[in-house]
């Protein structure tokens, strides 16, 4: 039981990494701002699809990774994206029925909610203001999810029938 | 799946989910109030930034492969004439440096005739820029040497053409430097026609310094070069920063409007120089 456990692990932390990856990936200047928060979107997947093996202590562990490599402060990440996996984890039951357009909706609203922490943290903490394109990655995010919903999918259903 | 694991009678609950949630936002919390005085928890930081590190070099390898690629199947012809260029170019900066070093000497002389502290040769080191974002919402970049080859925070890293930022935060095997272009970045120049000293700000565009604290009557103008002063203790002094471009004067505001380009192409390096000043000057960066 235990080895099949590890094997359905280690795909999802291969995301996990990707994930990263397409995070710090160089783009440039003029698309930069609009890059989707990548492993919020996974966090959000997997807290969906598996909340009893990914959820909250995951998030928190990839929000520090996110800190460290984005040198914001240690924490900030950490708690935006452990909030987004509780509330998700709380409506994942709903969120696996909802119709295309109501998940998109919600997705929406749990990456705004994502932006509106680090941003809150910010300006409580008095890092500079960003620019009102600060809010472009909760929209790319919405419009990427339903392809990265279907990849994500893929990798699940594969990793188990390979278990 | 979930309902073949057969633990999930009911799926909806998740033991203590609120609990584990409420302790992780407390601590990110503690977390983010200890390191807001910095310093605190660099320990950590690093630490995990090691374990950064791999992903770092993965996404860097293929621009790297890129740029050896293209290095390796360069035709004979365009090495000739890069050689042909070099040469020229080498000549050319010998041929200056012959001047400078008579000019060393004279100043090491004057300013023993003066008594004062005679200016040291500064240390540098070449640093490759790695292929990865930090943060959008920051001017920044990653070198690839960290504090095991002795780089330390605040330190100064330019350019073939000028000044281009301070090291930020010190990994293992990485930095992370801040460009003077960013918003919150400040930096005390002077100019260099006149010794006339000021603060350039950052404004958050890669191709523009603001000079906010120069009164209307300020003697400076366009094509004026800004070199910095070393007044913040940060930066060794005489390195180039930026040419002024545009100065505009409006009688009734106290402050003249002046910007300035900076000399270093900062969205274009790839190779960098950090500067060990001799003096270890005060600890204290201007950010």
């Amino acid at each position: 039981m235990s080895r099949d456990r590890d094997s359905r692990r280690l795909p999802v932390i291969v995301t996990f990494v990707v994930g990263l990856m397409l995070t710090v990936m160089p783009l440039p200047e003029t698309v930069e701002a609009f890059r989707p928060d990548w492993l919020a979107l996974v966090v959000i997947f997997w807290a969906m699809q598996l909340p009893r093996t990914w959820s909250v202590g995951t998030a928190w562990f990839i929000g520090i990774i996110l800190d460290v490599s984005y040198g914001t402060l240690l924490g900030q990440h950490a708690l935006a994206l452990c909030v987004v996996a509780f509330a998700t984890v709380r409506s994942h039951l709903l969120m696996r029925v909802f119709p295309l357009s109501q998940l998109s909706a919600t997705i929406f609203a749990l990456l705004a909610l994502y932006q509106f922490i680090l941003f809150w943290v910010n300006g409580v903490a008095g890092v500079s203001a960003p620019a009102v394109t600060y809010w472009a990655p909760v929209i790319t995010g919405t419009l990427i999810w339903p392809f990265l919903y279907m990849f994500l999918s893929g990798v699940r259903y594969r990793s188990r029938s390979g278990a | 799946m979930v309902a073949s694991r057969g633990n999930n009678s009911n799926p909806a609950r998740i033991p203590a989910l609120g609990l584990r949630v409420l302790a992780l936002i407390l601590i990110s919390i503690l977390l983010m109030y200890l390191d807001h005085r910095r310093n605190h928890l660099d320990g950590i930081r690093r630490g995990i930034g090691a374990a950064v590190y791999p992903v770092q070099v993965v996404v860097d390898a293929p621009v790297r492969m890129w740029k050896w690629l293209r290095q390796s199947t360069t035709s004979r012809n365009e090495l000739e004439l890069e050689l042909g260029r070099l040469r020229a170019e080498r000549l050319l900066t010998n041929a200056r440096l012959q001047r400078l070093t008579a000019l060393e000497a004279e100043n090491a002389r004057l300013r023993a005739l003066l008594d004062a502290r005679t200016t040291v040769r500064d240390e540098v080191r070449v640093a490759e820029i790695m292929a990865v974002d930090a943060n959008p919402y920051e001017h920044n970049l990653i070198i690839d040497i960290g504090s095991t080859d002795g780089v330390y925070d605040g330190q100064a890293i330019v350019d073939a053409n000028g000044v281009v930022g301070q090291v930020i935060r010190t990994g293992i095997m990485t930095a992370q430097a801040v460009l003077i272009s960013d918003a919150d970045h400040a930096l005390p120049v002077e100019v260099n026609r006149n010794g006339l000293r000021t603060i350039a700000v950052g404004t958050g565009e890669i191709d523009r310094l603001d000079l906010p604290f120069l009164p209307n009557n300020a003697d400076i103008r366009a094509g004026d070069l800004l070199v910095t002063s070393g007044l913040g203790g940060a930066f060794p002094s005489g390195y180039p920063v930026a040419v002024v471009n545009s100065v505009t004067r409006i009688p009734q505001e106290p402050f003249a409007d002046v910007t300035a380009t900076p000399s270093a192409a900062l969205d274009q390096v790839r190779e960098v120089m950090l500067i060990w000043s001799a003096p270890p000057a005060s600890e204290e960066t201007d950010e």
